[in-house]
């Protein structure tokens, strides 16, 4: 038997291609594979809404090339009532998961976690490395979906049972399509407790000298906040899926209710209850929310008093009200139920901590906004799309007093009111978050600058064109317009056709925008202008290390921590900030009163 | 490469949220820090914790699940759990204490007390022993229950069962590997403290899911 001992082996960084391109077990390069899986799933979410908008307006126009992909589903290329609710499960499917949550959480906090608490790597690399392939590998089974038996299902990214669980006699899709669908979901939420396993463990124990909690970035704090609470929701969205494959493929009746007859046909299921999965679903569904959210706003936070030159008005609330959002986040679930039969108690029960999670997200936006008084605001894409951010949180959320209220909600729910307040505040909100942290990270990512004047660009383009395709939802749905329908040419909804007819082309044309951006980012990664160390000012430690950052981050060095996160406007050797690893002492005592405009 | 050092390494870590950047207290052999923080045990143990609040939130859900189906249907019939069961729980509870025994072993050996210790993975390898009995008892439960006519999808309380034990059983078999981890790095001198006092946590918590869940498959709400 050895000796206990410690073998202290010198590893240089990988040399070949897959060991450093592939299956890396480094956090920088598992960042920019959630990225590009992320933008991937964007293209083709946004096509998916592309197919559905026009289908809309112009039902009977033919798509060229989509009855190639589904002859069932298309035929000709002319879209079925059927295929338009599985683009749309597959829309809000690829968006939720694949978008909103991997590319502000799993994406750049990947890459810059590690590099901000001034570690270099996550805590257990290889199970980051596992975590991004478990994700990818759950990606696959629901790309999968558009390819097998009569193509993707049709219930919905919330899968309500049962028609989500009685198989192929609930539509086309529900066969192969939906199984597919509940296995990529379980093995997604896999790979993301792993991920949040991993944030949670570096952030605790990996911080270097110096690095107190309350010395972290915002959207480090934004991360850890973020990785606690995926870590609960998708532990419950997990057993959730398993009893749904069960249902599905075991003749169990966890979810399908006993005597229900589909098609003239009765079910051989006894006593499950469809309730229950609602309850499970929503109990992670309300926490996803968040978890897409709460990334965006704390990059967004970090971008803005970078871009202020002033640090924000409080820096701890702004953490704690992030942890209030996270808190409060569990105890609002029934709010996306309040149609279902709730008891009118229980409904109010939901009510409250509901309007009382606007309490935290105001003193965010006051926070943000009432920062600007005695900045130096720089205009750059990063700060017009942190800012943009901030306008869509606001204008989408306000949407969210009424629907929290059961006496509105009743009237409003499954209508095109609730589809404008989740597409801004959650989607667009999250996505210009993500925007904002590409053009501000992209010099550290790829050590080249992208062009400003396509940034800004694209900034103003998609901002016109994002209020311009949702806010007319507010207006449909407290029209009566329903969700869900793939034609409205009664006589109810025909009057509305003309905002329908509007909302398509503002689509069509936002969605074209984007393009300018992708040529942004891949004509910059190869051509851009060289970046340096810190292009942007910044005081944070990303920025204290080359651009891109050696493979072990600070080159073996650790920095070590002096400052808060933010110390701007003040007079130092290096200009109007200080960074955190620097260990200049500070002259000025920071008070707000003393930062006249 | 390589330096060997014969004293067992000790972390010493300052205050809890100090941001101590505790790895500069532990000399890299070379300048590569990263060897060193593979080495680091901390995290381990902070990993573990967190992933048992993750199965217990797992778990939780699944009771919750199996309360309200239980409470709401007429048509729960209540399994008679197969005797077997017990003799498994046993088979647990006694893993349980000779992976501590180990765990103590191995404390006093690497902590240079009793050089003499001439095999300090016995206990570990009973522990292993104990836990492919766990897994075989429990497959027996399996082939009983099914000789019986209780499938998966016979009654909402077999699909519990089934659900509850089969769950756990994929959990046990993870602490085996772990265990089997232990066992490698133990052979091979590199074997931290922390990874050791990781596996163990995990196996005893899954002696009290085991508990619990046996609690819940018994009761009838």
């Amino acid at each position: 038997m050895h000796d206990t001992a410690v073998h202290a082996t010198h590893h240089g960084p990988p040399t070949s291609f897959i060991r450093k391109h592939i299956f890396s077990v480094d956090h920088k390069v598992i960042g920019k594979q959630y990225y590009a899986l992320g933008l991937f799933s964007v293209l083709v979410g946004m096509v998916l809404s592309w197919i559905m908008r026009l289908h809309l307006v112009w039902p009977n126009f033919a798509i060229p090339g989509l009855g190639l992909l589904s002859p069932a589903g298309a035929p000709g290329g002319v879209v079925t009532p059927e295929y338009y609710l599985q683009l749309m499960t597959m829309h809000g499917t690829l968006m939720v998961f694949f978008v909103l949550t991997n590319v502000p959480f799993a994406g750049f906090g990947n890459y810059f976690l590690p590099i901000q608490i001034g570690a270099d790597d996550m805590a257990f690399p290889r199970f980051n490395m596992m975590s991004f392939w478990v994700t990818f590998v759950g990606a696959c089974f629901l790309f999968a979906a558009f390819f097998v038996g009569d193509g993707p299902p049709l219930a919905g990214w919330t899968a309500y049972a049962p028609l989500s669980t009685l198989g192929k006699i609930t539509g086309p899709g529900e066969d192969v399509g939906q199984t597919l669908w509940a296995i990529s979901i379980g093995i997604f939420c896999i790979g993301q407790l792993l991920g949040s396993l991993n944030f949670i463990a570096t952030t605790l124990d990996l911080r270097t000298k110096g690095m107190t909690f309350m010395r972290m970035p915002l959207c480090t704090w934004a991360w850890f906040i973020t990785s606690c609470i995926g870590l609960l929701a998708f532990a419950v969205l997990l057993p959730a899926c398993i009893l749904m494959i069960l249902d599905r493929v075991a003749g169990t009746s966890f979810f399908i209710p006993g005597g229900l007859v589909v098609n003239d046909q009765l079910q051989p299921h006894s006593g499950g209850s469809p309730l229950l999965w609602q309850h499970l679903f929503w109990f992670f569904g309300h926490p996803e929310v968040y978890i897409a959210i709460l990334p965006a706003a704390g990059i967004v936070s970090h971008i803005l008093v970078n871009s202020y030159r002033r640090p924000l008005l409080s820096h701890k609330v702004v953490i704690y009200s992030m942890m209030a959002i996270g808190f409060l986040s569990y105890m609002v679930w029934g709010h996306h139920m309040f149609v279902s039969g709730m008891n009118p108690v229980s409904a109010l029960a939901f009510s409250f901590p509901t309007l009382v999670i606007t309490i935290p997200a105001t003193i965010l936006t006051l926070i943000w906004v009432g920062s600007l008084y005695g900045s130096k605001l720089r205009i750059n894409s990063a700060s017009l799309f942190a800012l943009g951010f901030v306008s869509m949180f606001v204008a989408g959320g306000v949407s969210g007093f009424f629907l929290a209220q059961p006496s509105i909600d009743i009237y409003l729910h499954a209508t095109y009111f609730v589809v404008g307040h989740f597409h801004m505040v959650m989607g667009v909100a999250a996505i210009f978050g993500m925007f904002a942290g590409t053009y501000f990270w992209f010099p550290k990512m790829t050590g080249r600058m992208m062009n400003e004047t396509l940034g800004k660009a694209h900034f103003w383009f998609t901002f016109v064109g994002a209020y311009c395709i949702f806010m007319p939802f507010h207006y449909l749905g407290l029209a009566g317009n329903v969700r869900r329908y793939s034609t409205f040419v009664d006589d109810f909804m025909g009057p509305l056709m003309p905002v329908h007819k509007f909302i398509s082309i503002a689509a069509l044309c936002t969605g074209a925008v984007q393009l300018i951006f992708l040529y942004n980012l891949l004509h910059s990664r190869f051509w851009g202008k060289p970046a340096s160390a810190n292009p942007w000012e910044g005081t944070s430690l990303e920025w204290s290390t080359s651009s891109p950052p050696p493979w072990d981050n600070f080159g073996g060095k650790h920095p070590v921590v002096y400052h808060d996160p933010y110390q701007y406007g003040i007079e130092s050797s290096t200009g109007d900030y200080v960074m955190q690893d620097s260990p200049e002492q500070i002259q000025t005592v920071r008070d707000d009163k003393k930062l006249t405009p | 490469m390589a330096t060997t050092t014969h004293e067992p390494p000790r972390v010493e870590r300052i205050g809890g949220s100090s941001g101590s950047g505790w790895r500069n207290l532990v000399p890299p052999a070379t300048r590569n820090l990263r060897s060193v923080q593979d080495r680091s045990g901390e995290p381990a143990k902070t990993g573990v914790w967190v992933g048992l609040a993750a199965i217990t939130m797992s778990f939780a859900a699944f009771t919750s699940a199996m309360v309200v189906r239980q409470g709401t249907a007429p048509d729960w019939r209540h399994l008679a759990l197969p005797h077997i069961l017990y003799l498994n729980t046993a088979i647990l509870l006694a893993s349980s204490v000779t992976l501590e025994l180990s765990r103590r072993h191995i404390a006093t050996y690497m902590g240079g007390l009793r050089l003499s210790a001439q095999y300090p993975a016995r206990w570990l390898y009973i522990t292993l022993f104990l836990g492919v009995l766990f897994v075989a008892g429990q497959y027996a439960a399996w082939l009983q229950l099914r000789s019986q006519g209780w499938y998966v999808a016979t009654n909402p309380s077999s699909s519990f069962f089934y659900v509850f034990t089969w769950i756990h059983a994929m959990h046990v078999l993870g602490g085996l590997g772990g265990l089997v981890a232990v066992i490698s790095k133990l052979r091979r001198g590199v074997l931290r403290r922390s990874t050791l006092d990781a596996t163990s946590h995990y196996w005893h918590f899954m002696d009290a899911l085991w508990l619990y869940l046996l609690f819940l498959l018994i009761t009838k709400f």
